[in-house]
């Protein structure tokens, strides 16, 4: 997984509520077998003209202009700014992963979807939960005609604006460790391979049923 | 000290490890697969040198982009090549690892949240995930059952435990009589509609009171399919002798001594009396009436005899824009009745509302009927291959036929549209799946959530109409 300990970035803001993991990646785009070649169609149905399909060059595609990520002084954002709920849903992980190959490498909101929230930190994506107040404090400032640049520091907990506004974050401290050092937690369980033995031999003799 | 909610009870009797960070390792007893979600775990598995854990704690179909037709051809008759690759993948990972698959052909092929409980392969008191966001519906056995992304199926697979942190409890409590042609549908919209699609983030939700308990397994399942729709990973109703009744007898059900064990411990699967809630939401049953989604959130919700709502009567700003939104994208007008909306297509299907009895709730409102002429299609996918053998011999399939309905084969189909069935853009469309959302179900599309009774009478009458004002043959 990729680490993620400091991230300087531009700020895009996508000022609605409720959205939901189809938006993210529609599902045509979910047949592939890879985990990557997903950030072309990241939302696909908002961000162009035409019906997206899977394998397209997306580069001879007509653009929706009037969709915020296609606007031109937010092209090269790394931090989408959101509302309430964003990542509502699937459990698709092709969400995040489209995200992240867009050039997103964290999404600041109000509040997440349970699973959306817990996929983006197995990727390297890190979402921030911020009080409504600073976020629409952060729209304001993204939505103006000088944007907003941000700088997250996952050491520190701390965002810091251009003016040097600071907001701090909370973040659960075992996703923090993993996502500073880019640690793949398969490893980190298997480490309790006897514990998981014996608490499954224990079970077996307890509830058989539970074993074919 | 207060007593244990199911939830805290399921959680305590799967911990392998508690961490001091406050997560924990919980072991996984039943892990279902299925093509969209799996493949790329299966290829990290590999390129990691891991192996399955437990081979038989997984079992696995495909489901989500299988068509609905033409299944005598097999997969060489799968036109969409992707899709095609998709199945196929499925049956190399599962055929190389040894893991128990129902294939496209096989006659209990089926949509994998309803033929895990169909099966006996969710059993009260499991712990139950699979890389889709409705595993929720399991928890209608008293079992701790949630969706999973594509990282944590390779982690369930490679380790038969996941890395989680306990959530908080909320208990939602239906109390009274349901009145007559309100739905277990009916139940979860209404829920959805008070608490919000945010209300339940964070929260394993409990559904208890009078209604739950009078409820099937299949209404159970159906309200907890969409706690996932309220917010909640995980919604769940205790043991009772329905579940039980429920379970007996089914393919991977205990038998003899063993099933008798077993029945001792599940009737402990549920809340201690004195059990403690973060959060306690009570409906009366008398208010629920039949509801219809009108917006592009499963929250976006009103009661059949009601209108569509003014964005202006909204508060917050945000929240208006949504609205507005939501009405464009659905081709709405504020102020105009539920029943003014007219159909373009009915769907009858999903994880949601796709067993033997939603099928006979929507078969007693066709029954002698036709579908009306301006309906494009209704069409009726049974949610596996034994219902809809069942239903063949209830003669359920005929009264779909004969009313104009057509009777496909089993799979997701258009609740999300993956296989060749969807809607065209800008058509209205009352489907008995379960989001709304935008170009969820054909890219334009315009989803209305409703009952299999509602979808039904909306493909005779090509408008939604209040139940409770029409006559339903028996």
């Amino acid at each position: 997984m990729q680490e993620f300990i400091r991230h300087h970035g531009l700020v895009v803001p996508l000022n609605q509520e409720n959205v939901d993991t189809d938006q993210i990646i529609p599902k045509q785009f979910l047949k592939s077998i890879k985990r990557t070649g997903f950030g072309p169609n990241l939302f696909d149905e908002w961000r162009y003209l035409d019906e997206g399909q899977p394998g397209q060059d997306c580069s001879q595609r007509p653009l929706n202009t009037d969709f915020i990520l296609n606007q031109p002084q937010y092209l090269g954002a790394s931090i989408l700014l959101a509302q309430k709920n964003f990542g509502c849903g699937s459990s698709r992980e092709h969400a995040p992963w489209a995200i992240l190959e867009y050039g997103i490498r964290s999404v600041i909101a109000p509040s997440f979807a349970d699973i959306f929230f817990n996929n983006s930190f197995k990727n390297g994506l890190l979402p921030i939960v911020l009080e409504q107040e600073k976020i629409d404090d952060l729209f304001l400032e993204a939505e103006s005609e000088q944007g907003c640049k941000l700088d997250i520091n996952l050491e520190s907990q701390k965002i810091t604006r251009a003016d040097g506004k600071e907001y701090s974050f909370e973040v659960d401290p075992f996703r923090r460790h993993c996502l500073l050092k880019g640690l793949d937690d398969i490893g980190i369980s298997l480490e309790d391979t006897d514990l998981i033995h014996s608490y499954e031999q224990q079970r077996r003799e307890s509830k058989p049923w539970l074993f074919r | 000290m207060a007593g244990s909610t199911l939830y805290d009870k399921l959680w305590k009797d799967h911990l392998v490890k508690e961490r001091e960070d406050g997560t924990a390792l919980i072991y996984i007893d039943r892990h279902f697969l299925h093509e969209v979600t799996s493949p790329q775990a299966f290829e990290g598995l590999r390129l990691a040198n891991r192996k399955p854990w437990r081979i038989d704690a997984n079992l696995a179909t495909v489901d989500h982009n299988v068509p609905t037709t033409g299944r005598d051809s097999g997969i060489e008759g799968i036109e969409d090549s992707v899709a095609r690759l998709q199945i196929t993948t499925l049956d190399d990972n599962c055929d190389a690892f040894g893991i128990l698959e129902y294939k496209y052909q096989d006659a209990q092929q089926g949509i994998i949240h309803v033929i895990g409980p169909e099966l006996g392969a969710t059993l009260p008191g499991m712990t139950v995930v699979c890389g889709d966001s409705h595993t929720s519906t399991h928890g209608a056995f008293g079992c701790l059952a949630h969706g999973i992304g594509t990282s944590e199926v390779e982690h369930v697979l490679a380790t038969q435990c996941l890395i989680q942190k306990k959530m908080k409890n909320m208990l939602i409590r239906i109390d009274g009589k349901l009145q007559p042609g309100v739905s277990p549908k009916d139940v979860i919209l209404a829920v959805i509609g008070k608490i919000g699609t945010a209300g339940g983030t964070g929260h394993a939700i409990e559904f208890a009171g009078d209604v739950i308990r009078n409820m099937s397994m299949e209404g159970r399942m159906t309200v907890c399919n969409m706690a996932i729709e309220a917010g909640a990973r995980a919604g769940m109703v205790a043991v009772d002798e329905t579940t039980i009744e429920y379970v007996r007898g089914k393919q991977f059900a205990p038998t003899g001594p063993s099933w008798d064990a077993a029945v001792k411990t599940w009737r402990n699967l549920k809340s201690d009396p004195d059990a403690q809630f973060d959060q306690v939401v009570e409906f009366r049953a008398e208010d629920i009436r039949a509801q219809v989604t009108w917006g592009t959130s499963p929250e976006l919700v009103v009661a059949i005899d009601e209108r569509v709502p003014d964005p202006d009567a909204q508060q917050d700003p945000v929240t208006r824009e949504g609205y507005k939104r939501a009405l464009k994208y659905m081709g709405l007008e504020a102020g105009m009745l539920i029943t003014d909306i007219k159909l373009d297509r009915i769907f009858i299907g999903s994880c949601t509302n796709s067993r033997i009895e939603d099928l006979r709730e929507a078969a007693a409102i066709v029954k002698g009927k036709k579908v009306a002429s301006s309906v494009k299609q209704a069409m009726v996918v049974p949610g596996s291959g034994p219902i809809k053998v069942q239903a063949e011999q209830e003669g359920l399939d005929k009264i779909f036929i004969d009313a104009g309905f057509e009777w496909r084969e089993p799979g997701c189909s258009m609740c999300l549209a993956m296989n060749p069935d969807r809607l065209g853009a800008g058509e209205h469309c009352a489907a008995t799946s379960n989001r709304n959302f935008e170009s969820r179900q054909g890219p334009g599309g315009r989803t209305h959530l409703v009952s299999p009774a509602m979808a039904a009478a909306a493909g005779i009458a090509g408008h939604f109409v209040d139940l409770s004002k029409l006559e339903v043959s028996q």
